[in-house]
């Protein structure tokens, strides 16, 4: 315990000095915020909740990204072998890097929160409970899928290859980017089967329609069961030596972790739940603008205006 | 051959089969290395390596390897590189598992008790670093952080002459600098057995004379250290006992004193002619005991060498050859190396 808290705490010291992490997981995430907020919701407060769930998805899912990153460029340059020598296990490496992204993810989330209440006025946030349990998951999960990357790849090239491979459909078919309800029926129906749909269905739920741990069982028993398994498979197949090169056949293991969301997305796409769901969130946000419209149909034009985003206030 | 490790403490070990080393028949070593050289006088062993092999592939890294160290022993293990130096130490270490043969250090058998060993040895390894952003006294703290026993990481700053570089990222430091922190953090859990892999490879001579003093200091302390080296400098230097290791096997140890007086007192003269002549002409002059050509040049071991000089000058006159150089040198660790293997340490 001792050694994975030494470690986590280094991690986050390190992480904190490296231009390259305030970038991707600070300027980046708060960027993608404004973006949604300001432009593509247009500073309209039921809007902005709408979109705020694909705004954390995005900030959660990107923890893949440095984990894998980092983990290489320490097993390249011969970091992981010093700590070898000493008694910190492979298990601490692991599990202080999760950690060490959960500390820094955590308060990028609460200021994207904060700013949607306080600068966009969004009337609620839905269930804080949800929000922070899905947030939570949704990082170590994703920050443990990083882990899986950084032991299947042996050189950095690769490394960020299959991060490329990974993160594409991620975010643009999850939802997060792309709304979900804009995709056709088949790209619907592949959308199933990637943690990420469920991680951004989740938190739409969780915000936008203040859905408490039980209505979001899925999501959250979902993410739980990806992250022990990619947890376990990154464990089994981690590697402290540089020259320690991982063989085609182990690289298979990676799909080992897309297990859990085959056999979720096969179940889904027979029940229809989850684009049903979708279809129904996206009219609920139609409904209660035409209702906003309908109280204040001069305000529609001051609150499309991002440059005036204190005027977007709520009006009811 | 099924893999048999201690399973406990020590093992108290038969001398005679720990201590011969594996030399293969057609190198006359028993002739030159009276068979008390392979034998450790020394009882208190804190590590004890029996038969030891390691093989990668097709490549057979470490064939047969024993000895035993004693505590408080400065132990050296010189070889060229890729003659499997740092396999053995990585699997002291209880990084690398051995394919086959007995070891024990401090009591622990380093494939299945590696957590326990690792508390009571440190490392400075090859082919290594720390992230360029952690500071100096960060990276001790760290490490400090790993280990029940530790010491006073302030001490070891002082000790190591890095107080001024404290605050400086890792990054920040030279070859030099790097190296002694690497050294300092081995020190840090107040360690049983240190091992220090190639500590000065790469390092310019200066530098590498910096670290010979701090290593001088740990052997003053009685420090129990076991490092691998390329250089003869640093073997004859540091090192209480050297192992010379070739080809995964060691072909000599003893002290360094008794390795060069096993070169019988041979000195060795460096010669370069302007046309070739037959090694075993040369060898036969008055006053050569045995010669051997080494790219481009010969090598003659003479026990009286103005003789041999004379004889050898002689006879190039009458084959109306020319001397082109000629150099006398003591006898080294080097010598001792080339009448072992017909090579030189850095071929």
């Amino acid at each position: 315990m001792r050694n994975l808290l030494t470690l986590t705490r280094m991690r986050v010291r390190l992480a904190l000095r490296n231009k390259m992490f305030f970038f991707f997981s600070i300027v980046m995430p708060i960027g993608f915020f404004f973006l949604y907020s300001g432009v593509f919701a247009k500073g309209e407060p039921m809007v902005v909740a709408y979109l705020l769930g694909p705004v954390l998805g995005l900030n959660v899912m990107g923890s893949f990204w440095g984990l894998s990153a980092t983990l290489v460029t320490f097993r390249e340059q011969g970091i992981l072998r010093r700590f070898h020598v000493t008694p910190a296990t492979a298990m601490d490496m692991l599990v202080s890097s999760i950690l060490a992204n959960y500390a820094l993810t955590l308060p990028t989330v609460i200021t994207e929160l904060l700013l949607a209440k306080f600068l966009f006025h969004v009337p609620s946030l839905g269930d804080m409970t949800s929000i922070l349990l899905l947030v939570s998951i949704g990082t170590i999960s994703f920050g443990s899928l990083g882990l899986v990357i950084a032991s299947v790849t042996n050189t950095m090239q690769e490394t960020q290859v299959l991060n490329q491979l990974l993160w594409l459909p991620l975010i643009f078919l999850s939802g997060a980017t792309i709304p979900f309800t804009s995709l056709s029926n088949t790209v619907q129906n592949v959308a199933l089967f990637l943690p990420a749909t469920y991680l951004v269905h989740g938190l739409k739920y969780a915000v936008f329609d203040g859905k408490g741990p039980g209505d979001i069982l899925l999501p959250l028993g979902s993410l739980t069961v990806w992250f022990v398994l990619t947890l376990f498979l990154s464990s089994q197949l981690f590697r402290w030596e540089p020259e320690a090169k991982i063989g085609r056949k182990a690289k298979l293991y990676v799909a080992a972790t897309a297990i859990p969301f085959i056999l979720l997305g096969i179940w889904e796409s027979g029940s229809g739940r989850i684009i049903a769901e979708e279809k129904v969130l996206i009219q609920r946000l139609d409904d209660l603008q035409q209702h906003d419209n309908r109280r204040a149909p001069r305000g529609d034009q001051q609150s499309t205006d991002p440059t005036k985003m204190d005027d977007a206030k709520p009006r009811n | 051959m099924p893999v048999k490790f201690l399973a406990g403490g020590a093992r108290k070990m038969n001398d005679s089969s720990v201590a011969h080393a594996r030399a293969p028949s057609d190198w006359s070593v028993r002739r030159a290395f009276p068979v008390n050289f392979f034998r450790n006088p020394m009882s208190d062993s804190v590590l004890q390596v029996e038969n030891l092999t390691k093989r990668y592939g097709d490549v057979q890294a470490v064939r047969g390897v024993s000895f035993q160290v004693a505590e408080g022993e400065v132990f050296g293990l010189l070889g060229p590189n890729g003659a499997g130096k740092t396999s053995t130490i990585e699997i002291l270490e209880g990084l690398r598992d051995a394919d086959g043969g007995v070891v024990s250090v401090c009591g622990f058998d380093p494939r299945t008790q590696a957590d326990e060993l690792k508390h009571e040895i440190g490392a400075a390894l090859q082919s290594t670093a720390l992230p360029d952003k952690l500071r100096v006294m960060e990276a001790l703290r760290l490490f400090a952080g790993f280990y029940k026993r530790r010491k006073n990481p302030e001490d070891l700053l002082k000790r190591f002459g890095l107080v001024e570089k404290r605050d400086a990222f890792y990054s920040q430091l030279s070859g030099g600098q790097k190296q002694r922190l690497a050294l300092a953090i081995a020190l840090i859990n107040d360690p049983k057995v240190v091992f220090l892999d190639e500590p000065t490879a790469g390092l310019d001579p200066q530098v590498r004379r910096e670290i010979y003093d701090v290593i001088e200091e740990l052997r003053r302390d009685k420090k129990t250290i076991v490092l691998t080296t390329h250089y003869i400098e640093e073997a004859e230097r540091l090192c209480d006992r050297v192992a010379i290791v070739d080809h995964g096997q060691i072909i000599a140890q003893g002290t360094p004193r008794e390795l060069k007086q096993a070169s019988a007192d041979k000195t060795r003269i460096e010669v370069r002619l302007a046309r070739e002549e037959a090694e075993e002409t040369l060898g036969m002059l008055e006053g050569v005991s045995d010669c051997r050509s080494l790219n481009g040049n010969y090598v003659l071991h003479c026990q009286r060498p103005p003789q041999a000089i004379v004889s050898l000058v002689k006879h190039l006159e009458a084959q109306n050859n020319e001397l082109v150089s000629l150099e006398i040198a003591t006898p080294s660790l080097e010598d001792v190396f080339i009448e072992l293997t017909g090579r030189r340490l850095r071929d």
